[in-house]
């Protein structure tokens, strides 16, 4: 991500309570399409998508009754520009304690975007076994035009059509100080 | 966002800060989990090459370097010294060009000259990290030694650390010396006076002049003078008890069988009645002491059975956690990241 300093929020799409509203819907409509919450293991992506797993998590305990498997993975290792980006990033922990084996993975992140991290996370996923099925659930999908790959979510928080130039910030109070989404621009 | 480096070289530990050391020790931190899939391999270094350089005989070392490389996807190749052209009269320098001339990433060098690594930085393209040089230095084998110990410790900062045996000889030991100090631990040392420097205090007096060869640092310099050096961090003690009482952890040195006939002390079996580490020397220590050997051990020796087969060492997990602390070096030497926190 460029320095953050210098961008400009040039609009906000998103406020905490909206927010909260996309999650329920996002854990309603995982547990609808999925016929309850039996095999579903929610699996945040590193950073931002993991407090959104959580969140999502908690929901489908409400709604359900019953907690689904919860797990964390992070793409680092897995990037396909590891050895264009010059630096290694840091490297986190992936978290996957449960046996993927026959379950329905719901990948969670914040921003849909190329599809790169995704691809990065299901070929991570299946190095620790075969899932029944793989899902993708997004709080912000950019829109098709951008994606470099053949991928696509299930579940979508809000689509918003943005230019190249922009970015999207999915803003959390586990990471930020404030519950927001907007779109910036560097100046 | 970091700085692209070139590359960057492990040769030591005395050139590192202790939020570098740190650095690595969370990173490989991060790696274990790879070692308990069922699949252990990851694709970060997809396409590199790892060469082992081994100018001494390892067969630990060497696989656990191999196994971190692969782990990581990387091409791994041992060249040992009994089949390189080394014996056939190459100078180490035209066997640093010929290897530099295949175009490999990372090169694990491990000679019985203190330097080598340093002088194969200088002439080579690729990352270098020091597998063991001469007396100098063991840097893996300290940061893993350093993981053992926060696994079961939680930190490093304050435990008592005795190390026993052949300091004099022992790069293990000066590699240790060095992160210990760094990061907070005290430290005392003891063994046969002949293999014990009276000295000793000077090698970490030393440890905020920071060398580095083809690297930079971003200008910090966490570890500031006199940190560790001087401030009592260091002791070397006149008997092993005096080192062992009250260890929070006790690391046992290799009896090095070879320098038996040096005459550095008289017999094996009179070092295993002084020195060796017995449940009664151990009961001078906490309660909860972990016991450490960086291997192979001379059982009955430099550490006895019993004590090396009580739930109180670790020796089985430092090699565990070897292949992940290498994973971590090669993963941040390939990619010429700088260690951040």
């Amino acid at each position: 991500m460029a320095d953050e300093s210098t961008l400009v929020e040039k609009s906000r799409i998103m406020d905490s309570a909206r927010i909260k509203r996309a999650i329920s819907r996002l854990a309603s409509e995982i547990v609808e399409e999925n016929h309850g919450a039996k095999d579903l293991y929610i699996v945040g992506i590193r950073r931002r998508g993991v407090p959104l797993a959580e969140r999502i998590v908690d929901k489908i305990e409400t709604l359900e009754g019953v907690r689904p498997i919860y797990g964390i993975i992070d793409i680092t290792l897995y990037r396909d520009d590891l050895s264009t980006v010059g630096a290694n990033p840091i490297v986190n922990r992936t978290e996957l304690n449960e046996d993927v084996d026959g379950k329905i993975v719901v990948l969670v992140d914040d921003v849909l975007y190329t599809g790169r991290t995704i691809r990065a996370a299901m070929d991570q996923l299946m190095d620790f076994g075969r899932p029944r099925k793989v899902q993708l659930a997004v709080l912000i999908d950019r829109g098709r035009e951008h994606r470099e790959l053949p991928i696509q979510a299930d579940f979508i928080g809000k689509v918003v059509p943005t230019k190249q130039t922009e970015i999207i910030r999915v803003m959390l109070k586990e990471y930020d100080n404030v519950e927001a989404v907007g779109i910036f621009e560097r100046p | 966002m970091e700085k692209p480096f070139r590359r960057w070289d492990l040769l030591g530990i005395r050139t590192l800060s202790a939020a570098e050391i740190n650095g690595i020790l969370d990173t490989a931190e991060n790696f274990r989990e790879i070692d308990t899939r069922e699949i252990k391999k990851v694709p970060a270094l997809r396409g590199k090459t790892v060469s082992n350089l081994l100018f001494e005989n390892s067969t630990r070392t060497r696989t656990s370097f191999e196994l971190a490389a692969k782990r990581l996807s990387a091409d791994a190749v041992n060249i040992s010294v009994s089949s390189s052209s080394v014996s056939k009269g190459e100078t180490l320098l035209d066997t640093a060009l010929n290897l530099d001339a295949m175009q490999p990433d990372c090169i694990v060098v491990r000679h019985s000259s203190a330097g080598v690594p340093h002088q194969l930085a200088r002439v080579s393209k690729a990352a270098i990290i020091n597998a063991g040089d001469g007396a100098n230095e063991h840097p893996t084998q300290a940061l893993l030694d350093a993981m053992t110990i926060r696994e079961h410790k939680k930190k490093i900062e304050g435990l008592n650390v005795a190390i026993i045996g052949d300091i004099i000889h022992s790069r293990v030991a000066r590699s240790n010396i060095h992160l210990l100090t760094k990061l907070g631990a005290k430290v005392k040392v003891a063994g046969p006076g002949t293999l014990v420097p009276k000295d000793l205090e000077h090698l970490i007096s030393q440890n905020h002049l920071r060398e580095r060869v083809g690297s930079a640092t971003d200008g910090e310099q966490q570890n500031p003078p006199g940190n560790a050096g001087g401030s009592g961090l260091l002791t070397v003690c006149g008997h092993v008890e005096d080192a062992i009482r009250g260890a929070d952890v006790v690391m046992i040195l290799r009896i090095q069988r070879e320098r038996q006939d040096s005459a550095y002390f008289p017999t094996l079996r009179e070092y295993a009645i002084h020195y060796g580490l017995t449940n009664d020397r151990l009961g001078l220590a906490k309660k909860d002491v972990i016991v450490l050997h960086p291997g192979p051990m001379n059982r009955g020796i430099e550490i006895s059975s019993e004590v090396a087969d009580s739930s109180r060492s670790l020796i089985l997990d430092q090699v565990k956690y070897g292949v992940t602390v290498r994973m971590a070096v090669l993963y941040l030497a390939t990619g010429g990241a700088v260690v951040r926190l």
